[in-house]
């Protein structure tokens, strides 16, 4: 392989990494500071791609449709989190399985009801369908560099809002020790939502912004729930960091293992998550005891 | 658990009969569709072994379930009957294997993390049956001919008959509940469910209990297997779908809805989860959302299940005491 395909690959690790991280640090947050597990969190990421798809149609401006497809997908999360998800908290692993699944099927026949079943793909505004040369016989598309790039200021206003700010730290102290914060007095409660709507939201952004490069169609968010379960379980519950880690472990060995060895990507991630069970049951960052 | 008791046996006996009635009386259709719900509420059964007497929440059950279902499709030869001596205890076999590997791994990791592992171990199972050409990719295989038992020339048991289908399906859903009320009822029973109200305690009396669960998950996925195995054959088709979580989380619906501390409930759970999508599917297109929706509302309103229910609607018996709702309360989670 020579130096400029390679560079091409690693682009595309890390574009992929960075968007599996989208994903990922939402379910993450949702269980570390809520105590919930959502198994409906990978149909968001297929409602984003239908919402973008949508939006980009009816007006004819992609940014509208990623802007909205987040926009919405926050409002519908703050619902979903007084109506059904509140209910959850504290109940056992088994009741958020099962009412999660049971989103899963809401949210997907109402998907299937408004837009159709049919694949779609979204069309790329003039700008951002152009490629830049790597070298002379070597392009990259814009467009990857650019999701790239939102995907990696997302991230660092991730990292800002829970390092720097107050609302980012009652998340911290609620993560580290929920009955504590809350004997403390912190309104730990009412961050639940946004916590909650902003995940989903991640979800739905992360959808969007891949619908130009990949085809909107209803199954998509299926693979997005299996491979952010495996991040989060290589990274360690409720740490933003190791999703980070994880996700970017998993655009590599995706990526490097399609080129490779092409028969056996598809297996190479479950190799990596059952070694890191063996060295590391709690994940690459995870606290000790689960 | 208590042994089980003669009594207990009698009553067994009396239901296994009563039920073999039952192509006598209705059409085929109903045979079959009763033959489906015996598979499906084996497969929830062996699932509540691990779940609700294990405490192990598993969403890789319906990966054993269509893995067993595929040995069977894959080791059948194209035009001659498979025997069922030969490809039965291997397709269980092979399901055992997996479900080692896949228990020792991922009964490493505790709760949540237990639950993100076991999907994402049946989903690679999911994955190798729906992208490489080993199973036929995403279209799945045919079974031409139905597994039969014989005797050198004489035919004994031919699974293409509707009734004997329905039969030996109703025998092994009983053997599956004997078998696994008696294992509950041994001191691995009482192990095994010592470690699931409390891992440490049990551990401090020297219950093995990394052992003791991968048993239990290795004994619930061979039944799981054995249910697989049945359902190929009865509809002579297998499809990735067969190993996907949905199933899996199905089955869990299933499972809750019948109850998790009795080893029957799930069969009832299966009886009315499959009966209310027949029912939903001819009557409204988008039957998916109203099926979430109860899902929703069973969660919600009935995590006891159909004993909830029952409650509810004013009927059977009246709620348990408060000591044992007290006990309840605490085995949860």
């Amino acid at each position: 392989m020579d130096i400029g395909t390679f560079a091409i690959q690693l682009l595309n690790a890390v574009q992929y990494g960075l968007v599996l991280f989208l994903v990922a640090s939402g379910l993450t947050l949702v269980f570390g500071i809520l105590g919930v597990i959502n198994l409906a969190h990978g149909v968001f990421y297929m409602l984003g791609a239908y919402l973008a798809w949508w939006l980009t149609v009816a007006t004819g401006n992609f940014a509208v449709g990623i802007v909205g497809a987040f926009a919405i997908s926050f409002v519908i999360g703050l619902a979903l989190e007084s109506v059904f998800i509140r209910r959850l908290y504290g109940r056992d692993h088994l009741s958020q399985v099962l009412l999660s699944f049971g989103l899963i099927l809401v949210v997907d026949e109402l998907r299937q009801m408004v837009f159709g079943r049919d694949v779609q793909s979204v069309p790329l505004p003039e700008w951002l369908s152009g490629s830049l040369p790597l070298t002379e016989v070597l392009n990259y598309p814009v467009y990857r560099l650019a999701v790239s790039l939102l995907c990696l200021a997302v991230a660092v206003a991730i990292f800002l809002v829970i390092r720097r700010t107050r609302i980012g730290m009652v998340v911290r102290a609620g993560a580290e020790n929920r009955e504590m914060t809350r004997a403390l007095g912190i309104p730990f409660d009412s961050v639940n939502r946004y916590v909650f709507a902003v995940g989903i939201a991640l979800a739905a952004l992360a959808g969007a912004v891949i619908a130009p490069i990949s085809t909107v169609y209803p199954g998509m968010g299926d693979g997005m729930l299996i491979l952010s379960f495996v991040v989060v379980v290589l990274g360690g519950i409720g740490s933003v960091p190791g999703a980070a880690i994880g996700a970017l472990l998993i655009g590599l060995i995706d990526t490097f293992g399609k080129v490779f060895m092409p028969e056996l990507a598809g297996i190479l991630i479950y190799v990596l998550m059952a070694v890191v069970l063996v060295v590391r049951p709690t994940g690459i960052l995870g606290k000790r005891e689960v | 658990m208590q042994p089980l008791s003669s009594r207990t046996h009698l009553a067994l006996l009396a239901a296994v009969v009563a039920a073999a009635m039952l192509p006598a009386l209705v059409p085929d259709y109903y045979v079959q569709f009763a033959a489906k719900v015996l598979i499906l509420g084996t497969l929830a059964m062996a699932l509540n072994l691990a779940v609700g007497f294990g405490g192990l929440v598993s969403l890789c059950h319906a990966a054993f379930f269509g893995l067993a279902g595929y040995v069977l499709v894959l080791a059948a030869p194209e035009y001659d009957a498979p025997s069922l001596l030969l490809t039965l205890p291997l397709a269980v076999g092979v399901t055992v294997l997996v479900a080692l590997v896949i228990g020792v791994l991922s009964l490493r990791t505790r709760g949540v993390y237990f639950i993100m592992v076991t999907l994402a171990f049946g989903e690679m199972l999911f994955f190798l049956f729906h992208d490489t050409p080993i199973g036929g990719g995403s279209d799945g295989l045919f079974l031409y001919v139905k597994p039969v038992l014989a005797f050198g020339e004489t035919i004994l048991l031919d699974l293409d008959n509707p009734v004997t289908f329905y039969l030996v399906a109703l025998l092994m859903t009983a053997g599956c509940w004997w078998f696994i009320r008696h294992l509950l009822s041994t001191p691995f029973g009482d192990a095994l469910t010592a470690a699931r109200d409390n891992e440490r305690r049990a551990l401090a009396l020297g219950i093995p209990v990394f052992r003791v669960r991968l048993i239990a998950f290795v004994v619930s996925a061979a039944l799981a297997g054995l249910a697989g195995y049945l359902s190929a054959a009865q509809f002579g088709f297998v499809a990735p779908q067969m190993l996907g979580w949905h199933l899996s989380a199905t089955a869990l619906v299933m499972v809750v809805l019948g109850g998790t501390r009795r080893v029957a409930g799930p069969l009832a759970g299966a009886f009315v989860v499959t009966g209310l999508e027949e029912v939903l599917k001819y009557f409204i297109d988008d039957w998916k959302l109203v099926y979430g929706l109860i899902v929703i509302a069973l969660v919600l309103v009935a995590p006891g299940g159909l004993q909830d229910l029952a409650r509810l609607a004013g009927l059977g018996r009246r709620a348990s005491t408060p000591a044992l709702k007290l006990k309840e309360a605490n085995n949860v989670g």
